[in-house]
C-alpha cells in the first residue's frame, strides 16, 4: 500500500513500490490524461508534477512519490480556465492530442519559475517532450500567449 | 477517483438493437440529448425540438480535425445554425462508408475530398425534408420558402420557424428526396465552409478529457501485451510462458499466429512479465535481411536494367530517347526505412460474447476491423460495434488492423473484456515501415540541352500485398500505388517517361506512411530536375517555371518562390526548392511547392533547417487554417525523415528500441514554417499529407546551392553529410 496526495487529495493505492508512478495515476486512480508514450523518460507524455517538479511519472517508481504531492492534468490548478490551457484551446494546438497534456505539464513549470520567458527559453525547456504531430510552433505560440496573460 | 471517464448506453439511430458505449464528457451531444425525442432526417442528421442539430462525423479522427470540417459540409447545406450544431462519431456501417474506398477508411487524405459530395447531399437531403414539411403544414408551394441559418422563413407572408420547431411535427419520408447537383447552394452562397471554425476536439485534448483506446477502462476488464515475431512468417516456437503463469495477477499466456500474449489483472504486472518473456521464433521470410547489405543489392537492381521492373509509367519510348540523347544525366538516391513512432503505441480494447463483439480502437480502418472480428467471433458482421476513438496518430501505422485482430482473438480467448496495448518497445520492433528504397535516374537530353526521355528505376519493398492483400496488386497489373507513387514528371514537359519498380521482399512488415511514395520519389525527381537546373546553368526556380506544363503548378511555384523573396542573397545559408503533388489525376492533385532555408556546419555534418515556406493549392480550403496546420505537420515530417529517421534490420529484427535511438524531429529541430493556400476550384483537394515530398529535395537542393555536393541518401545523417562534403 503506498499513500501519497494526489490533486490536493490524499489517496492510497495497492500498488507494489515499483510500479511507476504513470499506472499508479492512470490504473489505480483513473485519471488517464496523463499518458504512456515510451516508458523510459524519452518522450514526455506522462509529465506530472512532483513536488511542483516536472518529471517522467513512467520512469518514477511508486515509492518514490509516497507521501509527497503528484499534480496531474486533471489537477492543474483552474482546469479548463487554466491560462496555458486557454492558451492552447486558443491557438488550437493540438492535432492528434496524445502527447499534449504532458507539454502542457512541462511548460505549466517553466511559467512558475520564469513568467515571461524568451523563445529560446521555452524551446529548450520543452525540448524533451516529443510531439510526433509536430506541433512545435503551436505549443510555443500557446505557451507564449499564456505567458502574456499570467 | 476510481473511473477516469463515463460511460453511458444509448440506443443508435433508428434501431432498437445495437447498442454501444458512448463517452460523454461536458458538451457532448449524448449529456444534452433531447427528452422530446430528436428526428432522424437521414444517417448524418437529426434534429432534436429545442433546436440542437447532431451531425454524425462518418470517419475517425486522428489529429487531422476532418471531425470537424466534415460536419461542416453537413452543416452548410443544411443551413444550420453552427453554434446548435452537436458532432458524434458515427456508428460503423454501410450508410458511412466512403465512396472512394467503399469503407469506413481513412487514408490518402481523402476523408474530406471523398465525402464532399455526400455531406453535401446529406445536408440538403436534411433541408428539403424540413421545407416539405413546412410547405405542408402552411399550404404554401415549396419554392416560395428559403431557410436561414436554421430558420424556415416564408417571405411572402414574413412567417418564419425554427429547425427545432419543424423538426418536432415533420413526418421523414420513406424514400428520402433526391438532390440534383443544380439543388445544391452555389459555392459563393458558403457561409460555413471556407471560414475557420473551432475545432471540436481540441478543448478535451488541452484538458485530459479525450478518450482514446489506451484509456478506456471496462468492468472485468484484463489487460494484455503481445510480443510480437520479428518478421513475417516467424511463429512462437517455445517460451517461458509456465513460468510466467506463476507470477501473481498473470492470468493467461496464449500462443499467437506471429506472437505471444501475456495477460493478467493488472498492466504493470503484465509489463513486468513481458520484460521476463522469452520466446524462440521459427525462421521467417526475412530472418537474414539486414538493411544495410541489402540496401547496397537495392541499388545494384536499380542499376542492373537487365533486371526487368513493372512499368508503372510508361509514356512514349524513354529507353529510346535515352539511347539517342546527345547527352545523359544519371543520378542514384537511396532512402532508409521509416517508422511511424504514433504517440499511442498500438492499442485496442476488444469484448468477445457468445453472439456479439465490442471493439474499442484507434483504427484508421474500422469497416475492416469490423469485418475481421467477425470472422474470428463467427458471428454476422452486424453483430459486431466497433468503437471509433480518437487516434493517438495515426500517419498509415493504423490502417493495419494487426493490433485489432490480435485483441479481437485475445478477448475470444479470455472471455472477458481485455486491453491490448504495445510497449513502446514492441511497437517499434513489430514497425510497418515506409519501404527502404533505392532509385536510379537517367535523363536523355538533347544537343540545346532539352529534356528527350526519362527513365526512373526504383528497388523497393512493397506495401499493396501487406495492406490489401497479393490479389489486389495482381488486379493492378503489379502497380504498388502506394510504394511508386510520385515516381513520375507527369508535370514536367517530358516527351517520355518510363518508371519502373524492382520489387524487393524480405518478410518485412510495411504499411503506408505519411505522404506515401511521395516522400523517398519527389525526393529522387526533384533533386534530378536541380541538378538539370544546374548543368544549363538555369536558377533552379525559373527551371521549374520553363518546364512545368500547367498554370496551377506553376502558381505554387512562383508563390513559394516569392514569399522566400527567392533572389535575395544571404549570409551562411542556402535556398533550395522542391515540387510535389498529393492525389491522384482522376480524383484531383493537390499541388505544392516549398523553398527550404537551410545552414549546413562544414565541420561536424549538421544541417539545420531554418525556415519552410510552402505554397499550397489545395482546390477549395474547407478549414483552411487547419489545412494550413496540416500541411505544416506534414512539411516538419519531411524535415524528420530528411534528417534523422531511420530504422534498421539486422538479421531480420528491428535494432532501433525507442525514441531514445529512433530519433524525430524535437523542439529545438522545428524550422519556422510559412504556408500560404492557393485557391482553385470548387471542390477541395487532399491536404493532409501535401507538402511532405518537397522537403527533402529542397534541403539536399539548397546544401546543392552552397557546397555543389549532392546528398543522395535518406536521411541527411552527419556521417553522410560529412562523407557527401568530403570533410
Amino acid at each position: 500500500m503506498i499513500s501519497l496526495t494526489v490533486n490536493n487529495r490524499a489517496v492510497t493505492v495497492a500498488a507494489e513500490p515499483e510500479t511507476p508512478l504513470l499506472w499508479v495515476l492512470r490504473e489505480h486512480l483513473g485519471l488517464t490524461g496523463t499518458k504512456y508514450g515510451c516508458g523510459v523518460a524519452a518522450c514526455g507524455a506522462c509529465t506530472v508534477h512532483l513536488e511542483g517538479e516536472a518529471v517522467r511519472s513512467c520512469s518514477i517508481p511508486a515509492s518514490a512519490a509516497a507521501g509527497r504531492a503528484v499534480t496531474t492534468i486533471e489537477g492543474l490548478p483552474g482546469g479548463a480556465n487554466h491560462p496555458l490551457v486557454r492558451a492552447w484551446v486558443a491557438v488550437e494546438a493540438p492535432q492528434c492530442g496524445y502527447c499534449q497534456t504532458g507539454q502542457i505539464m512541462q511548460a505549466a513549470t517553466l511559467l512558475a519559475r520564469t513568467p515571461r520567458p524568451t523563445r529560446d527559453e521555452i524551446v529548450a525547456h520543452m525540448d524533451g517532450n516529443l510531439c510526433r504531430c509536430a506541433t512545435y510552433n503551436q505549443i510555443v505560440e500557446a505557451i507564449e500567449q499564456a505567458a502574456g496573460s499570467v | 477517483m476510481t473511473d477516469g471517464m463515463t460511460l453511458s448506453r444509448r440506443g443508435l439511430l433508428g434501431t432498437g438493437l445495437a447498442f454501444t458505449f458512448a463517452f460523454a464528457g461536458p458538451g457532448t451531444a449524448e449529456a444534452q440529448s433531447a427528452p422530446a425525442g430528436p428526428a432522424t432526417l437521414n444517417a448524418y442528421v437529426r434534429i432534436a425540438p429545442d433546436g440542437t442539430i447532431t451531425i454524425q462525423a462518418p470517419v475517425p479522427e486522428m489529429g487531422q480535425a476532418s471531425n470537424t470540417a466534415l460536419p461542416l459540409i453537413v452543416a452548410e447545406e443544411l443551413d444550420a445554425d453552427w453554434s446548435k450544431v452537436r458532432i458524434e462519431t458515427a456508428p460503423v456501417r454501410p450508410a458511412y462508408d466512403s465512396p472512394v474506398f467503399r469503407s469506413q477508411f481513412v487514408v490518402a487524405s481523402l476523408s474530406v475530398r471523398g465525402y464532399w459530395m455526400p455531406l453535401r447531399v446529406a445536408g440538403a437531403q436534411a433541408r428539403r425534408v424540413l421545407l416539405d414539411a413546412v410547405a405542408a403544414r402552411w399550404g404554401v408551394p415549396v419554392d416560395q420558402l428559403t431557410t436561414e441559418p436554421s430558420v424556415v422563413v416564408h417571405a411572402a407572408s414574413g412567417r418564419r420557424i425554427g429547425y427545432g420547431e419543424v423538426a418536432a411535427f415533420a413526418t421523414v419520408p420513406a424514400t428520402l428526396p433526391e438532390i440534383a447537383p443544380a439543388a445544391l447552394k452555389p459555392v459563393s452562397a458558403f457561409r460555413l465552409v471556407g471560414r475557420d471554425v473551432p475545432r471540436f476536439d481540441v478543448p478535451a485534448k488541452a484538458t485530459g478529457q479525450a478518450v482514446f483506446a489506451i484509456d478506456v477502462r471496462l468492468p472485468g476488464m484484463l489487460h494484455a501485451t503481445v510480443a510480437r515475431s520479428p518478421g513475417l512468417g516467424a511463429r512462437p516456437l517455445t517460451h517461458n510462458g509456465a513460468a510466467l503463469l506463476a507470477r501473481p495477477g498473470i492470468t493467461h499466456v496464449l500462443p499467437l499466429d506471429q506472437g505471444v500474449a501475456i495477460v493478467g489483472e493488472k498492466v504493470e504486472a503484465v509489463l513486468a512479465a513481458r520484460r521476463e518473456l522469452a520466446v524462440t521464433w521459427s525462421p521467417g521470410e526475412g530472418a537474414t535481411h539486414s538493411s544495410e547489405p541489402a540496401l547496397a543489392s537495392y541499388l545494384a537492381d536499380a542499376r542492373d536494367t537487365a533486371k526487368q521492373g513493372v512499368a508503372v509509367v510508361r509514356n512514349g519510348e524513354a529507353a529510346q530517347a535515352i539511347a539517342g540523347a546527345a547527352r545523359v544525366h544519371t543520378a542514384e538516391f537511396t532512402s532508409d526505412y521509416v517508422y511511424h513512432a504514433q504517440m499511442e503505441p498500438l492499442t485496442c480494447v476488444a469484448h468477445v460474447t457468445a453472439d456479439a463483439v465490442e471493439v474499442w480502437a484507434g483504427t484508421q480502418w474500422p469497416s475492416l476491423v469490423r469485418d475481421e472480428a467477425a470472422k474470428i467471433a463467427g458471428i454476422p458482421a452486424d453483430r459486431v460495434t466497433v468503437n471509433m476513438l480518437t487516434m493517438g496518430g495515426g500517419f498509415g501505422r493504423r490502417a493495419a488492423i494487426d493490433y485489432a485482430i490480435e485483441a479481437v482473438t485475445i478477448a475470444k480467448a479470455v472471455g472477458r473484456p481485455v486491453k491490448v496495448m504495445a510497449t513502446r518497445e514492441d511497437d517499434i520492433a513489430n514497425a510497418h515501415v515506409r519501404p527502404m528504397t533505392a532509385h536510379r535516374i537517367d535523363v536523355g537530353l538533347d544537343a540545346a540541352g532539352k529534356i528527350t526521355g526519362w527513365r526512373h528505376r526504383l528497388a523497393a519493398d512493397l506495401v499493396v500485398p501487406m495492406l490489401y492483400g497479393r490479389a489486389r496488386l495482381d488486379a493492378q497489373r503489379g502497380v504498388d500505388h502506394i510504394v511508386t507513387y510520385h515516381a513520375n514528371v507527369a508535370h514536367y514537359d517530358v516527351p517520355a517517361a518510363l518508371t519502373e519498380h524492382v520489387y524487393r521482399e524480405h518478410g518485412v512488415r510495411t504499411a503506408p506512411w505519411r505522404g506515401i511514395g511521395a516522400g523517398p520519389n519527389a525526393f529522387a525527381v526533384e533533386a534530378v530536375i536541380d541538378d538539370l537546373a544546374r548543368q544549363a546553368n538555369a536558377d533552379p526556380l525559373a527551371y521549374r517555371l520553363a518546364l512545368l506544363k500547367d498554370a496551377r503548378a506553376k502558381a505554387v511555384v512562383e508563390a513559394a518562390g516569392a514569399m522566400a523573396e527567392w533572389g535575395r542573397r544571404r549570409e551562411g545559408t542556402s535556398l533550395g526548392i522542391g515540387f510535389a503533388k498529393l492525389g491522384l489525376p482522376q480524383l484531383g492533385e493537390a499541388l505544392s511547392a516549398t523553398v527550404a532555408e537551410v545552414a549546413v556546419d562544414r565541420a561536424n555534418g549538421q544541417i539545420r533547417v531554418l525556415r519552410l515556406w510552402c505554397a499550397a493549392d489545395i482546390g477549395l480550403p474547407v478549414q483552411p487554417r487547419n489545412a494550413m496546420r496540416q500541411i505544416e505537420a506534414s512539411l516538419l515530417w519531411g524535415v524528420s525523415s530528411a534528417l534523422t529517421e531511420r530504422l534498421t534490420f539486422r538479421d531480420g529484427a528491428v535494432e532501433q528500441t525507442n525514441f531514445s535511438d529512433y530519433e524525430v524531429l524535437r523542439a529545438s529541430d522545428t524550422p519556422q514554417v510559412q504556408v500560404r493556400l492557393i485557391r482553385s476550384g470548387e471542390m477541395p483537394l487532399p491536404a493532409a499529407e501535401l507538402g511532405l515530398g518537397t522537403v527533402a529535395p529542397a534541403i539536399s537542393n539548397a546544401v546543392l546551392a552552397a557546397t555543389g555536393r549532392r546528398l543522395s541518401a535518406m536521411p541527411f545523417t552527419r556521417d553522410r553529410v560529412r562523407a557527401a562534403l568530403g570533410a
